[in-house]
């Protein structure tokens, strides 16, 4: 299939030059998954894919257009690009558009490890025993655990090929399991759900499934009689995959495209102090394995290691060619891409170098404060760094977890945030593509009754 | 491409080369162990956006997507199979995959006669959609936008306008023999705009849509609407101070708004949690949980709108429900699975994001009906409190029943009069208990202007909104001033 896919990607850039591109790329992603979820013992649902689409960016020097297609017979496809270039002569010319420097395409990949040839698609009967396990060990943990929203088990396959008109062409493979679990508590306070995962490119890497559905029921107990807190200012601290939310709000608004529009509090910032001292975020497209690992990225240029922010710095942004271009950068290897659209900006793998603390101490240096444990909605504010969630988690007396509370907000400023990050714990743990240890910020207003 | 506007049902047969017959075989393979039912999803999606910024309509996209999903439901079970090649022998594949969830094989099954037609609304049926009008008059009102909004204001500095049109047609065939079709225009117009005031710079948001046609943005000149809107909101946003943090009265205003019955309610109030019994609301229909002013509706047959089908995504018309009948809770959001699980009869909100997804109980459009006061009479009312207008999105945890929703145009009330516009903040409140704080709801019952989409599980939906003004006495607003 592969090698096919790399032929019919060369085929589609001919057959976009015959109709008049000036320059061109294709991207082709084939993909399948399969997914187990069972709920109190028993299979809810099982769920089979398998996926194929072309992308295609055209331009007619400066003026381009993207489409994808799931219609990848030769005879459709043709008339499919003919239509794609003739939008592209309809689109405005833009003078900061167009490949890359044709300089930059790396010759040679790095081999990342992304796939795990050995295990593939999990067949449904393992996919549904390992559901089964971390629903179990939740379910039997306590018996306060009375009902559940399942667990899941999840396994896909990709492959990537990309080439463009230039002489560019590269493709690669990769897989990724996870599992996940959803008990309930209940108790005469109400009902509170807990959340539990693990993810990995390699299927042994996965963390045991018992552990996952006894973490789950924990989260889920000890939210159980939670209480709304009085409105007042205080310390405030993240748990890691809370805190990985506020890197991942830093990363977007570092990124090219946010930047050219205007829309991030990070303007004009660059080799400025926009956190503090102790802060260093990096960005790694190179890791062996890593979630967000790949041998180029959506232009075809290669992924790297660099530090976003080093000791509080902002060291660079992210970007694309088009973003680099609008603001007198380079690419730095961060393109994303899906393939109808065209170029983004996304993070590859990017984490918060951890400290030197263990989240006990970090806890224990509070007085009265909120440890966060879940966050939702939808309150940041890219442009202006505005930032008020609404928040549940453990309160926080005399350096101890004192009791559960929710129907709160957290609310401040992200610039002041990451000025006033004070504490960086030591518990790293690669969960998911963007990651980081527990964070105590200085001071945030919490607002309750 | 005529014919599928007036027979989509007769789309798919002719595009895949298939007939009624091989329908009827891949879903008895499909049922050929112990499973109560089958169905197969067909659809097939043309899409195109066009985006400005920086005064250049620079970005254009188009996009083709087809695919079949067969499912097998047997109880509480169900083995989902989707490819996006459509033949008779992926299609077997699809079927033996997802019949994998019924164990027991031998039981005789009924042959599937695959012929029935389900009878359908008609709440869009255009005479063209606007992937219709020619990609340079779609292209002409973005520019048009651009210019609009940098003559708004000097400190307009940054315009984004998109505008997203797509034509989906689907077919749902079951193992009762049924057949569902459906052609589904749906489009959006979307302006951003960035202010600038020295150093403060802030955003606003517009747009509109829904199951219209192109004319629809220009009568009424739509688009200029949506523009001042945009640009009106970023300005009034330079002069915002600080939101205050604490449980205050809340106004609300009509319209989008009503994304606050969307999370506190609305998907709590969705079948498969109440089987389940895992949101809030399980187990209280009958009892109260809105003070009498409050009737709330989902409804997915009102022409034109973004949130409305005439046909769900298992092939059943939708319908109005009564979600909430003054103030005492009536009734859930069913699918067919749901429905058949709790004995209740499907309410037409089995809605999936594409084949790539099972259906699942979903919003349509969901509004509370309006009430006598005045919106002057309710802002009057207040002495100190905040008054919202238009909102970002939200979120909910359907089992504690917590839900925030994030304001981007607020004010604050002082005796009685709307004054200073503050910081956007999240809004936090309990499903179960909020509407019992409504005191006053107005009679200026307004829908969204059709922007909604709503997430759930991984699925992206279209979904309206609407709400009059009303008031609720004792909400926490998000703020940073303690």
């Amino acid at each position: 299939m592969a090698e096919m896919d790399l032929g019919l990607a060369q085929w589609a850039l001919e057959e976009a030059k015959r109709c008049g591109a000036t320059a061109a790329e294709v991207l082709m992603i084939g993909a399948e998954s399969l997914s187990a979820r069972v709920r109190l013992g028993e299979i809810e649902h099982l769920k089979s894919s398998r996926e194929r689409r072309l992308g295609i960016r055209a331009f007619v020097e400066h003026r381009s257009a993207t489409s994808s297609t799931a219609e990848i017979e030769r005879g459709s496809l043709a008339e499919f690009i003919a239509q794609t270039v003739e939008l592209a002569r309809l689109t405005a010319p833009d003078p900061w558009s167009g490949l890359p420097e044709p300089a930059l395409h790396p010759s040679t990949f790095p081999n990342l490890k992304l796939a795990d040839e050995e295990h593939g698609i999990i067949q449904a009967s393992k996919a549904l025993e390992l559901a089964r396990a971390a629903e179990y060990a939740a379910l039997k943990c306590d018996n306060r655990i009375k009902n559940s929203e399942g667990a899941e088990f999840d396994s896909g396959r990709y492959h990537v090929t990309f080439a463009n008109s230039q002489g560019f062409a590269g493709e690669y493979s990769g897989t990724s399991y996870s599992l996940s679990a959803m008990p309930i508590a209940q108790d005469e306070s109400g009902m509170q759900i807990g959340y539990w995962y693990t993810a990995n490119r390699m299927f042994d890497k996965l963390e045991q499934a018992d552990s996952i559905g006894a973490t789950a029921a924990k989260r889920a107990l000890r939210r159980l009689g939670a209480r709304k807190i009085g409105t007042t200012r205080a310390p405030v601290i993240f748990d890691p995959d809370m805190a990985a939310g506020l890197i991942r709000s830093l990363a977007g608004a570092a990124s090219g495209t946010s930047l050219y529009k205007s829309a991030s509090f990070l303007l004009d910032r660059l080799g400025h102090q926009v956190a503090s001292a102790n802060v260093t975020i990096v960005d790694d497209g190179t890791m062996p394995s890593g979630l967000a690992s790949r041998p180029f990225d959506g232009e075809g240029l290669a992924t790297n290691r660099k530090n976003l922010v080093e000791k509080g710095v902002l060291k660079t942004y992210l970007l694309d060619s088009y973003s680099a271009r609008r603001l007198g950068l380079a690419p730095t290897g961060n393109a994303s891409r899906s393939v109808g659209q065209p170029p983004g900006v996304s993070p590859n793998n990017l984490y918060l170098e951890p400290g030197p603390y263990t989240p006990e101490q970090i806890i224990g240096s509070v007085k009265r404060g909120l440890y966060v444990t879940d966050l939702i909605g939808f309150g940041v504010n890219a442009v202006t760094g505005d930032y008020s969630r609404g928040a549940s988690g453990m309160w926080i007396e005399d350096g101890q977890l004192a009791y559960p509370v929710q129907e709160i907000t957290i609310a401040g400023n992200l610039k002041e945030m990451f000025m006033s990050i004070e504490m960086i714990g030591n518990d790293l743990v690669w969960r998911s593509a963007i990651v980081s240890p527990t964070i105590k910020i200085a001071e945030m207003t919490i607002a309750g009754a | 491409m005529a014919n599928e506007l007036i027979k989509p049902e007769k789309f798919f047969l002719s595009r895949f080369g298939m007939t009624e017959s091989v329908l009827d075989l891949i879903l008895g393979a499909a049922l050929e162990r112990k499973a109560d039912y089958a169905d197969l999803y067909f659809e097939y999606r043309n899409a195109e956006a066009l985006a400005l910024e920086d005064s250049m309509v620079n970005h254009t996209s188009k996009s083709v997507s087809q695919g079949v999903g067969v499912r097998v439901c047997s109880e509480d079970r169900t083995g989902y199979a989707y490819s996006d090649e459509v033949t008779v022998d992926t299609m077997r594949l699809a079927a033996e995959n997802a019949r994998a969830i019924a164990e027991e094989t031998g039981r005789a099954v009924a042959p599937v006669h695959v012929g029935a037609l389900v009878k359908r609304h008609n709440l869009y049926d255009l005479e063209s959609t606007p992937l219709d009008v020619p990609v340079e008059e779609r292209a002409r009102m973005l520019s048009e936008i651009d210019k609009l909004a940098r003559a708004y204001d000097p400190r307009v500095k940054k315009v984004m306008a998109s505008f997203a049109a797509e034509r989906k047609v689907v077919m749902v065939v079951t193992s009762e023999g049924k057949i569902a079709a459906d052609l589904q225009p749906l489009c959006r117009l979307s302006v951003t705009v960035i202010a600038e005031d020295g150093q403060n710079r802030q955003v606003g948001t517009y747009g509109g849509g829904g199951r219209v046609e192109w004319r629809y943005f220009l009568e009424g000149e739509k688009w200029r609407e949506y523009t001042c809107e945009a640009a009106r909101q970023a300005i009034v946003n330079l002069d915002a101070v600080d939101a205050p943090a604490g449980e205050m009265v809340v106004v609300l205003g009509p319209g989008w708004p009503g994304i606050l019955l969307h999370e506190a309610i609305g998907h709590g109030l969705e079948g498969d949690f109440n089987r389940k019994g895992v949101s809030a609301f399980s187990g209280k229909i009958g009892q109260r949980v809105a003070s009498e002013l409050c009737t709330v509706i989902d409804d997915g047959t009102i022409v034109n709108r973004r949130g409305s089908l005439n046909v769900d995504d298992e092939g059943t018309p939708t319908t109005r429900t009564v979600l909430i009948e003054k103030g005492i809770l009536r009734g859930y959001m069913q699918d067919r699975l749901n429905a058949r699980l709790m004995k209740m009869e499907p309410t037409g909100n089995g809605r999936r994001e594409s084949f790539a997804h099972q259906p699942m109980p979903r919003m349509t459009n969901t509004f509370m009906l309006a009430g006598d006061s005045t919106p002057e009479d309710v802002i009057k009312s207040v002495k100190h409190g905040l008054y919202a207008v238009s909102f970002g999105g939200g979120q909910v945890d359907i089992t504690n029943g917590k839900f925030v929703f994030s304001a981007s145009e607020a004010y604050l009330i002082e005796d009685g009069h709307v004054t200073r516009p503050v910081k956007g903040a999240t809004l936090i409140g309990n499903g179960p208990d909020v509407l019992t704080r409504v005191t006053m709801v107005a009679n200026d019952l307004k829908l969204d202007s059709g922007i909604g989409t709503c997430g759930k599980d991984g699925q992206s939906v279209p979904v309206g909104v609407g709400l009059p003004t009303i008031r609720i006495d004792g909400i926490t607003v998000g703020g940073t001033r303690a």
